[in-house]
């Protein structure tokens, strides 16, 4: 087990690396840091241009792939992604805003999973049923309207909520209200409540898409003979379709839920730019717009690393549930 | 955003399929059509999906405003037998305005969604046929593009975008669409590889072009076309996500996404801006959705309404 999830780690670290750089050569490609300084007057004489763009490692005259390996090297060695735009280290600006994103993802992932599998499984056991169809049919619909469209609704419902009340009851702009104080607890509460409609956003959706997967997954495995063998040894319906039957549909799952982290990434980060979270969608955007390649690339590898982590997990999740891989 | 992609058959099935091999592939049955047509769920997808074709190209013939024009004793109106679904803060007609924007996204999807199926074929039949290094290679380059969020690279890809135009976006959406059902059709090809009609050409001395274009994409066409009519509406919500936050779609033209960004702000207000566009596409992706599901129920028998 060690064995094969050592060998899909690295496997994941190569993948990881091949992405980064694929990214540092793309916003290399198509953005153009010199374009800050065009345009200005008085016009900025092109040897500081070119001084500035040598300082975030951007000199035109360099070919691409020099200035790959140069910022890879660098990366490696003092673990900097180098400068941004506005003269920051990238490498901090990312810790910044990364837990942003990493609470609304975490949570959202989980949430969606656990809340997803346990539709998908009701869904599979009761088919046909009421539940199933408004399960069913309920995912087919979320899965076809745009996240955005999702959030805006949410906010277009909490402000008529708030309307009713007459209160601001539901706030959801940003994590926090602007310069709240208080007590630990009034600061708690007050990101609480900002976090309520971002998270119940990402959720919807993974919900949506997991359950349909886990309701496929468990529906296989419902007429397998094991579940017939375990029932006639006299093991209560129940206890066999959880311990027997969702343990083996889960198997499939831990696959797709690797796969499915990119769609939760992009899900939360247009839910972040929905709701005017600063996290790494807003940095990514504002990267473009500042035409900051090392930003950019910056975010890439952050995304890879994500994407690293919940694959490793996924693979944990799919060694530990799967005997055959246990060895 | 390709949430609809059929991750079902791959989580499942690219693992199944290489290895029960001998009963996996599928030939084309005759009655797939009829099955399909037969299924309620399809019959509404179909139905309302060439509705809405007919209505995004024959609906402005029958409409006096046009998506530009505005009308300048009608400033933010909500919806009226005059504009029927009522006119933004300088006057342009929501209808027409939305009608622009549906044939702009269908375009798109009815463009990207089927490139990226024909792609996927291409890529999966000549891994799982060639095998050896051309596999291994194929498949690195597939888990790469899966690994690499695309929403993330399409907004890198945007200043793109701006330069050509909407073009080379579809291009870019359909390059990220079709890793998922590239690994589906390698895992039949590998199966169909070893089957007697296919050896029976290679061995009488078939190019492999030939054999590929002859004995395997015909025999996987069936999941490409559910691939393809799942992809439309999938090509559709990246290509309105990327246009709401400005990276898709530029101004003078609208689409679907262009039009729900510029009525979203006003949402509370004026709901008209948002609520009409919205819904024409969720009507559409739905379609395409359902039609795509009853498709795949009708081919694939160990998919959806048929088993125990």
């Amino acid at each position: 087990m060690i064995g094969f999830v050592l060998r899909r780690f690295v496997n994941y670290v190569l993948l990881s690396a091949f992405a980064t750089a694929l990214g540092y050569v793309l916003a290399s490609l198509t953005l153009n840091p010199a374009a800050r300084f065009l345009g200005r007057n008085p016009p900025i004489p092109q040897a500081s241009i070119d001084a500035s763009l040598r300082q975030v490692g951007a000199d035109p005259g360099v070919p691409v792939l020099t200035r790959l390996w140069d910022w890879s090297l660098h990366l490696l060695t003092t673990g900097s992604l180098g400068i941004s735009a506005r003269g920051t280290e990238v490498t901090a600006d990312i810790l910044a805003k990364a837990g942003t994103s990493l609470r609304l993802l975490v949570i959202g992932t989980v949430l969606g999973a656990v809340l997803g599998v346990a539709v998908g499984v009701w869904g599979a056991v009761r088919q046909y049923r009421l539940v199933d169809k408004v399960t069913g049919y309920g995912s087919f619909v979320v899965l076809a309207t745009p996240t955005f469209v999702v959030a805006v609704l949410l906010m277009i419902g909490a402000t008529q909520f708030n309307n009713a009340v007459g209160s601001q009851v539901i706030t959801f702009t940003g994590e926090y209200s602007a310069g709240i104080t208080g007590s630990t607890w009034d600061l708690l509460k007050d990101r609480l409540v900002h976090l309520l409609l971002p998270t119940i956003t990402l959720t919807i959706f993974a919900v949506a898409s997991y359950s349909r997967y886990q309701r496929s997954a468990m529906l296989d495995v419902l007429s397998a003979d094991f579940i017939r063998t375990a029932r006639a040894k006299g093991r209560g319906r129940a206890s066999a379709l959880i311990q027997h039957g969702v343990r083996v549909a889960l198997i499939p799952m831990s696959t797709f839920f690797a796969y499915s982290f990119g769609l939760i990434l992009t899900g939360a980060s247009v839910t972040e730019l929905v709701f005017s979270w600063n996290g790494m969608g807003q940095y990514l955007i504002d990267s473009i717009s500042n035409n900051d390649i090392n930003a950019s690339a910056g975010t890439i590898l952050f995304t890879s690393v994500l994407v690293l982590i919940s694959g490793t997990l996924a693979d944990v999740l799919y060694a530990a549930l799967d005997p055959r891989v246990r060895i | 955003m390709s949430a609809l992609d059929p991750l079902t058959t791959t989580a499942a099935t690219t693992e199944e399929t290489g290895a029960a091999a001998p009963s996996a592939p599928r030939v084309r049955r005759p009655g797939v059509l009829r099955r399909t047509l037969a299924a309620r769920q399809a019959q509404v997808g179909l139905g309302v999906l060439v509705v809405v074709v007919l209505w995004a190209y024959l609906g402005p013939l029958f409409y006096p405003w046009t998506a530009q024009q505005s009308d300048v004793t009608a400033f933010g109106q909500p919806p009226s037998a005059q504009h029927w679904f009522g006119t933004n803060s300088i006057g342009q007609d929501i209808y027409a305005q939305t009608l622009a924007g549906l044939q702009k996204s269908l375009l798109i999807g009815f463009i990207a969604g089927p490139a990226a199926s024909i792609l996927a074929g291409i890529v999966g039949a000549v891994a799982g046929y060639l095998g050896g290094a051309w596999d291994r290679v194929l498949v690195w380059v597939i888990d790469l593009l899966l690994v690499i969020p695309s929403f993330f690279v399409l907004i890198l890809l945007s200043p793109l975008f701006k330069q050509l135009s909407w073009v080379a976006m579809v291009a870019a959406i359909a390059a990220f669409g079709w890793m998922v059902m590239a690994r589906v059709i390698r895992g039949q090809t590998m199966s169909l590889r070893e089957r007697d009609f296919v050896k029976a050409a290679r061995f009488m001395g078939v190019p492999t072009t030939t054999i590929i274009r002859r004995h395997i994409l015909p025999n996987v066409a069936s999941l490409l076309i559910i691939d393809a009519t799942l992809g439309v509406g999938a090509a559709i919500l990246t290509e309105t996500t990327l246009s709401y936050f400005g990276f898709g779609v530029q101004a003078p033209q609208v689409s679907l996404g262009t039009l729900l960004a510029a009525g979203s702000s006003a949402a509370v207000t004026r709901p008209w801006l948002f609520v009409f566009p919205a819904g024409v596409l969720i009507i559409t992706v739905l379609a395409t959705s359902l039609l795509g599901d009853a498709l795949r129920d009708a081919i694939d028998p160990t998919s959806g309404a048929d088993r125990a």
